[in-house]
Order: structure tokens, then sequence, then C-alpha cells
């Protein structure tokens, strides 16, 4: 047991050290006094950096060599982001797109996709956002509306709304998931397009959070022409291109946990900095059994990463971690506002984000409701709740939901 | 990067598994709490064929030489049955004596062989966050720990010890005592010999029959200061908190299994209960918070061997997380199985004992809590 580089871990590591101890000069500020404060600068500053740590091979360390990949494995992708973090720079602008998005292009497009689309992707040349979620369509993602048609010349009309797009305001692409057949079962009438987010008929609007910034999208459709090239992985076929594009999802998401900052030693630090709550004994065991949790997924991410050196591909269960640090992340606002008073809420406190911020990060990428009932059948093996919708055709389903209601 | 266990460390589980199937625990933990004493087996016979008694010993004292994660792997399986072997008390007490040049070579021998057995006498080390000493402050409320600390006059060698000492784990029957006592305002090891004057020993059932319990009472004992560093003296106690730990996590993963399997087959409204999401949340509850328990055991077995200043944070966190787990485990059991899951016929109310006694042993669930505080506090 141990938590220990191989030779050739340890070779990899010191070669993106390198590299970074060389460009890190170059990287765009992001926080302090130096911080880049204008929008536009720091979003093209943002995409040269990911130009050259591409140049540098320290982006797309997992995508074959052949689309200007590493054709590394994922504990390399792991070694790249830690030294990335150590070296206090930023990562690469597009994580959705060169981390999702460009691996499921690989998967299923064409030839003529992969070499039109992947390398401006992974410079940051071209941004992408994905267009999965809708309305009423985000835990079920296969009932999505967003409907595309087939025109006699075989190019396509899209029209309809996705929802929590993030990048989408400046994106170049974006991934979409379309009902191309209403009348077949609703994993069968999808496909997937890709969709260029300055073609007429597309509207980007931010949707303001909680905590007043707008960090996602709402995006609208309406008639849109598509070519019959946008398809990605062939029509009717777009559940399974799906699937494996929420399969890189789980990776990230699985290996990234503590990436979104919500540590023991963080919460931990605002504890210790109030002479009376660092003694206090309510205060202690609040904090001592929520960081004893967010502990436990620090060395599950470990286990992780020994799975996928042994050639293991994280299971569901990965999906307990991201339950385990959202509702920990929830109870530590909870504490430090109790222990700060009303300046935890103040304008500036990095608390006051936090707490707008997690209510919905519990539904992100999967409510918890829905991560512990695919946890339950594919980890416990517990049956599946009955359906009603098996076998039967999107637009009766649709007909028999509308007189429910 | 490596957490996946050894060829051995699999075999080590495996056989523990095997030598306990042996034995009807569980009935003899009924039997035992409706008042029939001789019910439960002597494991003890069991755990010396297994070579468990000098699991933490040096091979060069005759005992394996093997670390923390390899005890926490046997305790985990004694858990799952929820079998009586007096490890827990054993070998935190061992490696103190392992780690004091002056212990007697033949007492190593006999205690890595289990001809002889060691009762270790829980003193909690002092928090630094808070400022405390070995004497100190014997702390109430949620993080109480109703623990005396031995006071020794003499000349070092040879002492006297006094103090008294309330549920120590497996105390009856052992033959020597190891713990922790201030000499002259400086904490040492000290060794006490149960049949030496002034020692008593009365032995105490509590709530859960499984679980051999003593209150050591210690009037001018004749000893020996034992010259284990102060960090042995540290270390025993949180090894302590992870091996209760994962026995607690033991007893969780078949918590989990009986219930998850009957969630399987019971059905109700025209399909199995394990369908509907308030009975597969609950589950997947349970799931939740065993594998955050095993990944602090893998932190606290990796850390005592890699990186020791961590290793208090890590098994105090294992024990907190662990305790938890069980409490939850044991009411969920109950619930899932319905008015059946409360009584007598079932085996939940068993893991139910076990869960609310642990969480009070050795300090309590609650003072690990706190110290996991007061160690991130500390580097804060």
């Amino acid at each position: 047991m141990d938590l220990d580089d191989t030779p050739e871990q340890a070779a990899y590591r010191a070669q993106v050290r390198a590299w970074l101890n060389e460009h890190s000069p170059e990287a765009p500020i992001l926080e302090g006094v130096d911080a880049i404060s204008d929008e536009d600068e720091l979003l093209s500053a943002r995409r040269a950096w990911q130009g050259k740590l591409a140049e540098g091979g320290l982006a797309g360390v997992t995508w074959p060599k052949e689309y200007g990949g590493q054709g590394l494995g994922p504990i390399e992708q792991v070694i790249c982001n830690q030294e990335i973090g150590k070296a206090h720079v930023p990562g690469i602008l597009d994580a959705i797109g060169v981390g999702m998005l460009g691996p499921t292009i690989i998967a299923h497009g064409s030839d003529a996709q992969k070499s039109r689309y992947l390398g401006p992707m992974l410079h940051g040349d071209e941004v992408w956002c994905q267009l999965f979620s809708e309305p009423a369509a985000g835990s079920d993602l296969a009932a999505v509306q967003a409907r595309a048609r087939l025109n006699d010349d075989g190019s396509w009309r899209l029209s309809g709304q996705k929802v929590w797009t993030t990048n989408a305001q400046f994106a170049s692409y974006g991934l979409l998931l379309a009902r191309t057949d209403a009348d077949v079962p609703k994993h069968k009438g999808l496909t997937m397009f890709i969709v260029p987010m300055d073609a007429p008929g597309v509207t980007v609007r931010g949707l303001r959070q909680i905590s007043g910034e707008a960090e996602f999208n709402e995006v609208f459709f309406d008639d849109v022409a598509l070519d019959g090239d946008a398809v990605v992985g062939g029509v009717g076929n777009g559940w399974g291109t799906a699937l494996t594009t929420l399969m890189f999802e789980r990776v990230t998401i699985g290996l990234g946990g503590e990436a979104l900052g919500y540590n023991s030693d963080r919460f931990a630090r605002a504890i210790a900095a109030d002479e009376h709550a660092r003694r206090d004994p309510e205060v202690r065991h609040k904090l001592g059994e929520i960081a004893s949790e967010l502990l436990a997924v620090r060395f599950t991410g470990y286990r992780t990463l020994t799975a996928l050196q042994q050639g293991q591909i994280p299971g569901p269960e990965a999906g307990l971690a991201k339950v385990t640090i959202v509702n920990g992340a929830i109870k530590a606002g909870d504490l430090i506002a109790d222990v700060l008073g009303p300046d935890a809420l103040g304008p500036d406190s990095e608390w006051a984000y936090m707490i707008s911020f997690l209510p919905g990060l519990k539904s992100a990428g999967g409510t918890e409701e829905i991560l512990r009932n695919t946890v339950g059948e594919r980890v416990l093996g517990l049956p599946p709740e009955p359906r009603l919708d098996k076998g039967i055709p999107f637009s009766e389903l649709r007909s028999k939901e509308g007189s429910a209601a | 990067m490596n957490l996946s266990l050894s060829d051995e460390q699999v075999f080590l589980r495996e056989a523990a598994r095997g030598a306990l199937s042996r034995f009807k625990t569980l009935e003899a933990a009924r039997d035992a709490l409706d008042g029939n004493s001789e019910a439960m087996p002597d494991l003890w016979p069991t755990a010396r064929e297994a070579g468990w008694p000098g699991l933490l010993i040096d091979e060069s004292h005759g005992g394996a030489g093997l670390d923390a994660f390899d005890a926490m792997l046997v305790l985990g399986e004694c858990g799952r049955v929820l079998a009586g072997v007096a490890l827990l008390g054993h070998l935190p007490a061992t490696t103190i004596l392992n780690d004091a040049p002056n212990a007697s070579t033949e007492l190593l021998a006999a205690l890595a062989d289990g001809e002889q057995r060691a009762a270790y006498l829980p003193t909690r080390p002092p928090d630094e966050s808070i400022g405390d000493d070995w004497s100190g402050d014997p702390r109430s409320g949620l993080a109480r720990a109703p623990i005396a600390v031995a006071a020794a006059s003499g000349e070092a060698g040879h002492v006297t010890v006094s103090g008294s000492f309330s549920f120590v784990p497996d105390a009856p029957g052992a033959d020597v005592l190891v713990g922790v006592a201030m000499l002259d305002g400086q904490p040492v090891g000290v060794l006490v010999m149960s049949d030496a004057s002034g020692v008593e020993v009365e032995e105490v059932s509590r709530y859960d029959a499984t679980r051999s319990l003593g209150h050591v009472s210690l009037a001018d004992a004749p000893g020996v200061v034992l010259d284990a560093p102060q960090s042995s003296l540290a270390g025993a106690w949180h090894l302590a908190q992870a091996l209760i730990a994962a026995e607690s996590l033991g007893s969780v993963e078949t918590a989990l299994e009986v219930t998850t399997a009957y969630a399987k087959e019971r059905y109700t409204f025209g399909r199995a209960i394990g369908s509907y999401q308030a009975v597969k949340h609950s589950l997947t509850e349970v799931l939740r918070q065993l594998e955050n328990g095993r990944s602090l055991l893998y932190y606290a077995g990796w850390s005592r061997v890699g990186a020791p200043a961590e290793f208090p944070l890590a098994a105090n966190a294992a024990r907190s997380v662990g305790s938890r787990a069980l409490d939850q485990a044991a009411r969920t059991m109950i619930a899932v199985h319905g008015g059946i899951g409360a009584t007598w016929e079932h085996d939940a109310p068993l893991y139910f004992r076990r869960a609310q006694l642990s969480r009070r042993l050795l300090g309590g669930t609650a003072a690990a809590s706190d110290r996991v505080a007061g160690e991130l506090i500390l580097k804060a």
C-alpha cells in the first residue's frame, strides 16, 4: 500500500513540472491584485493559455496521439492536474470539451468530424458546450424534446430549448441531443448533433443563480438549419452516444472531487481563525464529523485511481463521493455561518458564494435522488422502480403525461 | 499509487473469515444475553493458531511484524460476525511493549504467541489544540473520556501504580496490563502483572454480551516503567480508535448484506420493498458511510507507516465515521426488516447492541470527532 509514483509516473511528473516551471510566467492571472478584470481579455488569455498547454502536451493527456493528444492514461491526467494545481496556474478553459465532448467525438464521430473539430477544440481556438439537459429533461435525460426534423435534401431543422449550459455564451460549437423520431420509445428516437453556436436562430441567455452570477445559460433554437453531416454517431443512436459522454463525465467528477475546493483543511482554517469557536465543544464536534467524511473522499479518490491503474473503469459508486462532498460542504457552510454570523453572508464573502452555490450543485450532474437510485440498483443490485415509459412511443407518452397532469 | 490489498493481505482476511466461520458467534451472543454465561466461545485459541496476537510485534520478538492495516483487516472479520476476540485490548498493549527497548523479550515472545494476553489501559493523549496535557482535564459532555491516568511513585524501573479505569476492553483474564502513568510529572508507559498485589479487575457485562469488559483498579500495584517514547503511548490510543473503527465497519458489511438481501425478497403492494426509493436510499446511505469508512481505514493504515504525523487525524476520522456507520446500519437493518427486526427472533438487535456500546467505549465516538477537529485546527 503506497501513494507513491511508479518510476514511469515520477518521470512523467518531472517532465510536466519542468514544462510548468518554464512556462508558468506566461499564464493568465485570475486572482489577486494583478488579476485580469476585463472579461473579454481574460477569455482570450485563457484561450491562449490552453493553446500553450496543448502544445506542451498538458491538454488532452488521454487523447490518442493522432488527434493531438498524448495517448496516456487517466493516472497521467491526474498527475498533470495535480502539477497544474501546485503551480498555481489555471488549467484548460474548455474542460467540458476536452474532457467529455472531444472523447465522445473520438469514439463516435466521422473521420471528417475528427479532423475538422478536434484540433481547434484541444487548442482552445473553438470552445464547446454540452447541450443535453432541458427544462423538462434532466435526471430523465432521454425525455428531451428539442426536435430535429429531416429535410428532403438530407439537412435538418432544429427547434427547442436547452438549459444549464456552461460556456455557451462564448462557445463556437455545441454537442446537442435532439429527438428525431417521436413515434418510437423515447431512448430510440434520439440523435446527437454538432451545432454551430453562431447559426441563425440560436439565442444564448445567461441564467442567474442564487449568488446573482450567471454561470450557466439557457439556449434557444428557433428553426436552426443543420447540415446532414452534423450528425454524430448515426441517426437514432443518440442515446448510446450520450452515454459515452456521461461515462467521461463520471470519470471527470470521480477524479476531480477535491478540485471543487470543498475540503476539510479549508473549513478547519475558518474555524481555527476564531479564538472562541476553535475551543467550543459543539463547534468542534460538528467540524470533526464533517471533516471526517470529507477526508474520506480524498482516499476514495486514491482508491479510484488504484482501480483505474489496474484498468478498471470507475463504477456508479463514484457518485456517492459527490453526495458526501456536497452535503459535507452544505453542513460546513452552515457551521461557518453560525460562527461568523451575518458577515459570512457579506457580498465579498467566499462563504456567501459557496452557500449560494451548493443548493444547485446538489442537482448538478444528476440529482442526489437519481444517484442513489443508480447506486442502489447497479451496486447493491436492488430492483428498479416500476416504470411507466418502457416500450411506449414518445409521442404517446407525452400525451399521456399531458392528460394525467 | 497502490491501495489494493496485497496477496498476503487477501489471504489474511480470507483465513480469518474461514477460521471464525467455524463458530456460531451470533447464536452465542443471543444465548449469552439470555444469561447463559458459558455461551460465548473462547476464540483465543483460534487467534493463537492464526498468529493474530503477534500481528504488531516485531519478527525479532517472535511476532509477525505486520502493519496496523493488517490488524484492521482481522478486526473487520471479527466485526462481521460479532466475534469477541480479545484483540482490541491486546494489540494496542503490544505496540507499547514492542516500542520499549527494556521490555522483557520473554514476555514479548509469550504475548506474540498468545500464551499470555495483554490488555491496554486506555488513556487519551493530550490535544495540543486546546493546550491540555496527559494529566489534564477530564473533559465532560460529549467529548468525555472517563479515563483516569495512573499515578506512579518510586525509582524508575520499579514503581507502584495507582488509578482506576472503567470499561477496559478485554481486561478480564488478561495476564498483563499496559498503560500510561504520570511519573514525576512525565508520562511513562507502565506494565503491571494482573496477579500483582493491589490489582483488581472486576468483570462487567454491559448491553452487548459479545464484548468482554472490566473495571480495573490499581492501588499501589507494583509495576515496571516501559521506556517507550511518548509517541508510542499516544499511538496506542489512536491505534485502538482505528481498530474499533475497523471492527465496526466489518459489522456494517454484514448488516448491509443481510438487509439488502431481505429488501430483494420481501414484497409489499406487489413489488420488492428494495424497489421503493425510501428503502433503496436508506440502504445506499449505509453503503455511502461504509465506503467512506473503508477509505479512512486505508488512510489510517497508510499514514501509520507513511505519514505518522497524520495517523491521529486518520485514526480518529475512521472512528468517527465507522461508529456512526454502524449505528446507521443497525437502525436501517431494524427498520427495513419491520417489526421482526426489533425482536429477539432476529439478529438485528445484536448489531444494534454492538453499535450502542461500541460508540461509547474508548473515550466515545464524539471524542474522536472532537480530536479530528483538534488535529485540523492545530495545523490550520
